[in-house]
């Protein structure tokens, strides 16, 4: 079957839930029945969600090798963050 | 109000029993789907269904007033006691039987639920309101799924085609009134046969030619007696497996 039925990554908003999150993958023959088996398997039938379905093979990824030339320069630069600035009350979720 | 209560219960039951066995077969396929996706959704529905079972023989129990719960209700009845129709009695058969008994089945509950919204009884139209949710998946699901099957390939068309002729005879029962569902009417509890039927047909034709499948005649010989406790030799197989441990153990809690 999964020789098939290609395989999808599916990322859900939750009810609250600010942005979509990656929560599994699963296989179907095409997008709509990625979004319905992704609604049976990974919601629940939880209200209030919105569901993004991606084919796998559409995906790319950072390179494993890469991590220390992508990420390492942010680290030792603390100025990078923003840190050092007060949060405004009114500001929530960030 | 009162002299319609045993109309009523019987009408509730009907209700209950469709969902009941339904959701039993369906329950029969865990583990078992064509695929882990299909599995889950199958095991969905079935839960949906059960829970509507729950809801519509907690009433029916409350309204007969002999102390028959939902558990008394399901597990202590008898085949001949049972009133849902023939159509969701038959068996799973391959996954083409499967999905066209519950597409026949979902596109009637789908327009009859809708109706039972707008029921006098207001208990009714709660159960109707929160039942229609699901009922709406359910259809979109299985209406869905014969369309792929159908115009699929050759095989799953001809699998389909098989199934939605062999299980066609069992769908006239959904629209045959007797003087229980007459009654419901006449007090704006439940809708009429015409209408619903109409729909029906309208649906299912619709989404058999998407699927390029031949809609069996509208005026062919109809299977019936499921809704009067007269049924196949399915429903006592089924219920001697799901009733088992009640009946060995009677009044046990669980």
């Amino acid at each position: 079957m999964s020789k098939e039925w290609p395989l999808w990554e599916v990322f859900i908003r939750s009810q609250h839930g600010l942005a979509h999150k990656h929560v599994g993958s699963l296989h179907a023959p095409d997008a709509e029945m990625a979004v319905n088996n992704a609604r049976d398997v990974y919601t629940r039938r939880n209200e209030g969600v919105s569901i993004w379905v991606v084919r796998a093979a559409d995906i790319v990824a950072s390179s494993p090798f890469d991590k220390g030339a992508l990420f390492e320069p942010a680290n030792s630069k603390v100025y990078r963050h923003p840190t050092f600035f007060p949060m405004p009350e009114e500001v929530k979720n960030l | 109000m009162d002299a319609k209560v045993p109309h009523l219960v019987q009408y509730l039951l009907r209700l209950g029993d469709n969902a009941l066995v339904l959701s039993q077969r369906l329950s029969e396929l865990c583990g078992k789907g064509p695929a882990l996706e299909e599995d889950m959704a199958l095991t969905n529905v079935a839960l949906d269904l059960l829970g509507q079972a729950r809801l519509w023989f907690t009433y029916a129990g409350e309204l007969e007033g002999r102390g028959r719960d939902e558990d008394a209700l399901a597990y202590l009845r008898d085949a001949h006691e049972f009133h849902n129709v023939l159509l969701v009695e038959q068996p799973n058969g391959n996954y083409a039987h499967t999905l066209v008994r519950q597409f026949y089945f979902d596109t009637w509950h789908y327009f009859l639920v809708g109706a039972l919204v707008q029921s006098s009884d207001p208990r009714i139209a709660e159960i109707a309101e929160k039942s229609l949710k699901e009922i709406t998946y359910h259809l979109r699901r299985s209406g869905d799924l014969v369309v792929r099957l159908g115009d699929g390939t050759a095989l799953s068309h001809e699998y389909t085609q098989a199934a939605a002729d062999e299980l066609w005879m069992y769908t006239g029962e959904m629209f045959n009134y007797d003087a229980v569902d007459e009654q419901m009417v006449a007090a704006g509890i439940a809708p009429p046969a015409a209408g619903l039927r109409e729909q029906w047909l309208a649906h299912v034709g619709a989404i058999f030619a998407e699927a390029t499948l031949a809609m069996p005649s509208p005026d062919a010989w109809m299977q019936k007696g499921g809704k009067t406790g007269r049924h196949s030799e399915h429903l006592g197989y089924l219920l001697a497996e799901m009733q088992f441990l009640q009946r060995a153990y009677p009044g046990a809690a669980w």
